[in-house]
């Protein structure tokens, strides 16, 4: 959760990601937003984020793409 | 059988009269039956290519469909005896399969689109690059209605059976009738099938709300179209058919095509959103307010949004996020400097979208300069995106009501020029003519009636003065206060009716007809 809050941080340094749950719904991120994150993500993570879990529920709160991460690292 | 013909008027009461008279469980197979009528009538050699594409798609679905259902209960019976590289081996093997179904459809179907939108285009290029030495003639072949909307609806379907979004529907005839909804098939929406289907195959009970809610929205897209854009066109058609029109008359153009195309695609969307909506289908909203948008990356989350997402999510993210994409970008991040480093799949991805897109929209190079132009200028605004945050800052007028006019105003400015590539319909042409507004702009054009020798008098420019002031005024009440008809239905169900007989009368009046006068068709049916 730590490093995806500062993967998103870097990206809009004033969005309080903590508590923001609408971030694709709201058009805080867009899609250019959203493909930078799955970069940096693979890139300091080591985690893969296919197209098809590209959807606005996985990307809408710094919880649910952490959730998301530590799914499919688990996977 | 366009949509402002006097024969579509009749085929669509008809089948809205009939469809909440016949028996409800019969009612999809009464639509399919329409729209297999619908197509006939426009051409009957069209029905084998939407039998091809209806055929195939559904094949591959339940074939993609069922290799998921064997890999889920395989797993599930595996669950805890099967080591993680070995269940990661036994997905990967599971998706090749898919994939398989998934490729041989897409180049199928994308061949079939690609053959008869596109051949005639390879046969012109050829010519001009091998000039004298090749060449080949124009072949006739004939381009199906709305190939590319069926096309793109059908595949996007496939696609998310493939990822597992939803079931395949198993019963032919069903899907048929998702591919095949005459009312979107000349234009879009692009539906995905998650959104359209569940009220497209329900039962519908008659609904006074829902069929005076769709009727007033015909009715509407009637008036954006009849009286506003089939009476600018004639302008229009004027000032871009001759290079004698220069300076004033181009900057004329680009506001009379930002007019006319608005209302002509709006009002054929809503018309098909109300022919939907008065059967008690949700058929998905293509716009949003797009000329209230304060810069060109919203204009393209508001204007044709199901093209823009089905493109994002079938195409951008795809591309974005596949292995080579991922690895180029771990290397452009250690070797680039840190800004470009870890844009540049966004950069590529977002290229390949909008050489899609202007392809898409046709075979022509002027398409591909139009989509490449708008790629440009989102490319140079996501770039000055810091800066632009530093002058907000800076200067605190991002709430400001001038504003934020100010950047409607630019928006609008800058969609109409790119669009003049789609009018001139040549690249030269059109960097010559958008030259002339500097070189040779003539203010007196706009005083002088030189815009009275154009096709249109005086009463023409007071019906568009008129009726796009009251398309601005809905459009504005839509902003402020949300849906138009809700407000007007809540206060006075008479008062929706009278409304509804002012637009019907308006439209009769006031719409261009008369002599010489064609039924012109809906731009986007082209694409």
């Amino acid at each position: 959760m730590e490093e995806i809050l500062e993967i998103l941080s870097e990206l809009h340094p004033d969005v309080d990601f903590e508590n923001e749950e609408g971030l694709v719904d709201r058009r805080i991120i867009d899609s250019l937003d959203i493909v930078t994150l799955v970069s940096e993500i693979d890139d300091r993570l080591d985690v893969t984020i296919p197209a098809e879990e590209i959807i606005p529920e996985n990307f809408n709160s710094a919880k649910a793409l952490s959730e998301l991460v530590r799914r499919l690292d688990e996977e | 059988m366009v949509f402002n013909s006097l024969p579509f008027v009749c085929f669509m009461t008809g089948t809205l009269l009939l469809f909440y008279l016949i028996p409800k469980k019969v009612q999809w197979c009464f639509l399919l039956v329409c729209n297999y009528v619908f197509y006939t009538i426009a051409d009957p050699r069209y029905l084998i290519f939407i039998a091809a594409t209806t055929v195939t798609v559904w094949f591959a679905a339940i074939k993609a469909e069922k290799i998921n259902n064997e890999q889920k209960e395989y797993l599930k019976a595996q669950k805890g005896e099967i080591s993680k590289a070995d269940k990661q081996a036994y997905k990967d093997k599971m998706k090749r399969r898919r994939w398989k179904w998934l490729l041989i459809c897409l180049l199928l179907n994308l061949g079939i689109l690609s053959v008869t939108k596109y051949t005639n285009f390879m046969i012109d290029n050829i010519n001009d690059i091998f000039s004298g030495a090749v060449s080949l003639k124009p072949v006739d072949i004939i381009v199906p209605m709305g190939i590319s909307f069926y096309t793109f609806q059908s595949l996007g379907y496939l696609i998310d059976v493939y990822r597992a979004k939803h079931e395949a529907q198993h019963n032919i005839f069903k899907f048929a009738l998702f591919v095949s909804f005459f009312p979107q098939l000349a234009q879009g929406p692009i539906c995905r099938y998650s959104d359209l289907a569940p009220s497209l195959l329900a039962q519908h009970r008659f609904d006074r709300k829902n069929f005076s809610y769709g009727v007033m929205r015909i009715l509407w897209g009637y008036f954006k179209k009849v009286v506003i854009a089939d009476r600018i066109v004639t302008g229009l058609s004027t000032i871009v058919g001759s290079t004698e029109y220069t300076g004033a008359y181009v900057l004329c153009a680009m506001f009379f095509y930002a007019l006319q195309l608005y209302c002509d695609f709006t009002g054929g969307i809503d018309i098909t959103i109300g022919i939907a909506e008065a059967m008690g289908i949700k058929v998905t909203e293509n716009f949003n307010l797009p000329y209230f948008s304060k810069n060109i990356k919203e204009y393209w989350n508001r204007w044709h949004i199901t093209m823009g997402s089905w493109f994002t999510d079938y195409i951008f993210y795809p591309i974005s996020v596949c292995s080579p994409m991922l690895k180029l970008s771990k290397w452009s991040r250690k070797h680039l400097p840190a800004g470009i480093g870890k844009r540049v799949t966004v950069y590529i991805a977002c290229f390949v979208v909008w050489l899609a897109t202007g392809i898409w929209h046709g075979a022509a190079w002027h398409f591909v300069a139009w989509g490449l132009t708008n790629y440009v200028v989102i490319m140079i605004s996501q770039e000055l995106e810091p800066a632009y945050a530093k002058f907000h800052k800076r200067f605190k007028v991002k709430d400001k009501a001038f504003y934020t006019v100010f950047q409607i105003i630019r928006t609008i400015l800058l969609m109409s020029a790119i669009r003049m590539f789609d009018c001139y319909r040549d690249v030269g042409t059109t960097f010559r003519m958008m030259w002339s507004m500097i070189t040779s702009f003539r203010f007196s054009t706009f005083y002088d009636g030189s815009l009275m020798k154009i096709g249109l008098t005086a009463s023409d420019y007071m019906i568009l003065a008129v009726g796009t002031a009251v398309v601005l005024t809905v459009s504005i009440i839509k902003a402020r206060k949300g849906s138009v008809r809700d407000g007007i239905y809540a206060r006075s169900s008479i008062g929706f009716y009278n409304i509804c007989a002012v637009l019907l009368v308006s439209t009769l009046v006031f719409g261009a007809y008369g002599v010489g006068y064609d039924q012109s068709q809906f731009i986007y049916t082209q694409f």
